[in-house]
């Protein structure tokens, strides 16, 4: 299993790398200018000196190996200046967002905390909900409450999050007044009542990705149970005088949580994209607004850096999904 | 059946039907058996004649829907299993009542360890702690002759063999001491040496630990080798049951006759082909109001399509469900 991990983790080096230049490159293709923001007074000898200042006149090359440079050791030096108080890398230039002239890393370090919060809250509500539905739909299929289910399912499959989140804020923002339309960013949490009040606020858009999550994952988990409800190790288990919950939470769920486990290690990533349309409706400053704005402005580092983070995230959550189906189902040894 | 002391288990009448969408299937109609202590009843018949059916009715691991076992009396020690609720019915399964499966490959669940998955019923029937199960399970591994138990504890199924899983299985199914092993064509997905390795530890345990076994198989040559008694069954009934040397001699069954003619024979002058019996086993969408062997029977006549015989004593402890009077019976 380590020696697999670690070839895993190599061979991710050079598919990363390849990503990066495929990101770096259509990126650049895209039309648009880091000026088309700048209002139309600044005159163009100005503009050409702003582009010059970022660099952005340089050729694709230039900067991609710069970008490369400033991903992989200055912000790395940078994070860890700022954890253990040393000194690395100092002087060198950062990644800087075109658009705010910021650090790209200051920009992300603030939005990720939102989207974190409330889409990987969503995330995780959408699996405590999938989980037990897709369980018992499984064990009493046909039943009404399977059906139930499958109608649910088929709900928050088809209903758009633009829908169905327009549709809690009017009924339980503006009709029922118990939660508030939109998020409060600024909002800080410092005792319990602002806690409380932060949980009031979150209520809607976890609801609303929520479900939308809860719908697939249990149908992932309804069919999964299914097809091993009717193995013969069930049967076996049955015939050694096993409590039905035993034979089902025990043997049967043991089985099916693995295909499971993987569909939800793979969605992890999204979480950090965030759900950038659910973000928008409610106002959370997420990591998904801050992609849209990147793009409207042509703010291309912002755009490249996030892009390839999820590149990142995608990769490392395939082989932690990997080594998971590794762990949970012994017939798969990766040596 | 008359044979003295009273039976561990006894079957009187045991009907069961599938529900299907084009219909209901009589799998088994009327089916009466009894299972001495210490006795091994064989249990023959092609496919889909009831076998594994009827064995599975008795302690309600058909899944029901669709199954649904319609009437009959299973006596385990004068107690009526099908009386008795789902509880009461799994505190047996595993502990009076062991069963090993036909599929050694998928029997055993693939994500637990062998040693886990034998101590299991243990620790559910026998109010062992952990430890006390371990030991017993080391015990069971060695008593069904797996070399090195105590390191194969450990193990998953997928690192044994089939023969080895078969093992497995009877060392789960003897766990808890049962009075009725139920071996559902344990050796039909072995390959012949391995189907005869887990004959002669059959035999061994037998004499060991003396429960009574119902063995089906459609393998007539390990009826001979190992059954006392043999009981055929075609279409969800019982045609035919006696003692082995008896049935063997005198078959009085037309389909028990033919059935022993589909046997090749090792000895004497080679026979031109092997012989077959024409035709398929009926599926029954209603209860038989004929013999259901009629279509493929050698001896049929007119009143074998109007009614369906009644088991009816030849000799003591012989029987026969048929209207046809062989001639050496």
């Amino acid at each position: 299993m380590l020696t697999f991990t670690l070839r895993r983790l190599l061979l991710a080096i050079p598919t990363l790398l390849a990503i990066s230049l495929v990101i770096f490159l259509l990126v650049d293709l895209a039309p648009g200018s880091p000026m088309s923001e700048i209002p139309l007074t600044v005159p163009p000898d100005v503009r050409q000196r702003m582009i010059e200042a970022m660099g952005a006149d340089q050729p694709v090359f230039v900067r991609y190996v710069l970008w490369l440079r400033q991903f992989f050791w200055v912000e790395p030096a940078q994070v860890i200046n700022h954890w253990f108080g040393t000194d690395f890398a100092a002087g060198e230039q950062r990644i800087l967002s075109w658009q705010s002239r910021s650090p790209v890393f200051t920009v992300i370090g603030q939005r990720l905390p939102q989207t974190l919060t409330v889409i990987g809250t969503a995330y995780l509500v959408g699996i405590l909900i999938a989980l037990p539905i897709g369980i018992y739909s499984a064990y009493r299929q046909y039943s009404v409450f399977d059906q139930l289910g499958t109608l649910f399912a088929m709900i928050g499959f088809s209903v758009p999050t633009f829908f169905s989140g327009t549709l809690f804020i009017i009924i339980f923002a503006v009709w029922l007044g118990w939660f508030p339309t939109k998020y409060d960013t600024m909002m800080e949490v410092t005792d319990w009542e602002s806690f409380l009040k932060q949980l009031r606020q979150m209520a809607l858009p976890v609801l609303t990705l929520g479900l939308a999550n809860a719908a697939t994952i249990s149908r992932y988990m309804r069919s999964s149970m299914l097809e091993n409800m009717v193995q013969d190790y069930v049967r076996t288990a049955r015939a050694k005088g096993m409590r039905e919950k035993t034979v089902v939470l025990k043997h049967v769920l043991r089985n099916s949580l693995i295909p499971v486990v993987t569909v939800i290690a793979l969605g992890i990533p999204s979480i950090f994209g965030g759900a950038i349309i659910t973000e928008n409706l409610f106002g959370v400053n997420g990591i998904g607004a801050a992609l849209i704005l990147a793009i409207h402005a042509s703010d291309l580092p912002m755009v490249q850096t996030l892009a390839f983070i999820f590149a990142v995230l995608i990769v490392v959550f395939n082989l932690i999904a990997d080594i998971l189906y590794g762990l949970l189902d012994p017939r798969i040894r990766y040596d | 059946m008359p044979d003295g002391a009273a039976p561990v288990l006894d079957v009187r009448g045991l009907k069961t039907v599938f529900r299907t969408r084009s219909g209901e299937v009589h799998a088994v109609n009327h089916v009466s058996f009894s299972l001495q202590k210490g006795e091994l009843l064989g249990v023959v018949g092609e496919s889909g004649s009831g076998k594994s059916v009827t064995m599975m009715s008795l302690v309600g691991l058909l899944p029901q829907p669709p199954a649904e076992v319609r009437g009959g009396q299973v006596l385990l020690d004068g107690r009526d299993l099908l009386k008795i609720s789902l509880p009461e019915l799994q505190d047996i399964r595993g502990a009076r009542v062991g069963f090993v499966f036909q599929d050694p490959m998928t029997s055993l669940n693939p994500v637990f360890k062998v040693g886990d998955q034998i101590m299991e019923p243990l620790l559910r029937h026998m109010g062992l702690t952990k430890a006390q199960a371990r030991t017993r399970a080391i015990e069971l591994l060695e008593l069904v002759g797996i070399p090195d138990a105590a390191a194969r504890m450990s193990s998953y199924p997928h690192q044994f063999s089939g023969g080895m899983r078969q093992r497995v299985m009877i060392a789960i199914a003897l766990a808890c001491d049962p009075d009725v092993l139920i071996a559902d064509e344990p050796t039909t997905a072995l390959d012949v040496t391995i189907q005869a390795q887990i004959l002669e530890l059959v035999k061994e345990l037998r004499q060991k630990l003396g429960m009574a076994i119902v063995w089906i198989t459609h393998d007539l040559g390990v009826i001979a080798g190992i059954a006392d008694r043999v009981m055929v069954m075609y279409g969800g009934q019982v045609v035919e049951q006696g003692r082995v040397a008896e049935v063997f001699k005198h078959p009085a069954h037309p389909y028990t006759r033919a059935l022993l003619k589909t046997v090749p024979a090792l000895h004497g002058a080679r026979a031109d082909r092997l012989m077959a019996i024409e035709g398929q086993p009926p599926i029954l969408m209603a209860e038989p109001s004929s013999c259901p062997f009629a279509a493929r029977c050698a001896h049929v006549h007119d009143r074998c399509r109007v009614e369906n015989p009644q088991r009816r004593d030849l000799n003591p402890g012989h029987d026969v469900a048929c209207h046809w009077e062989a001639p050496h019976a």
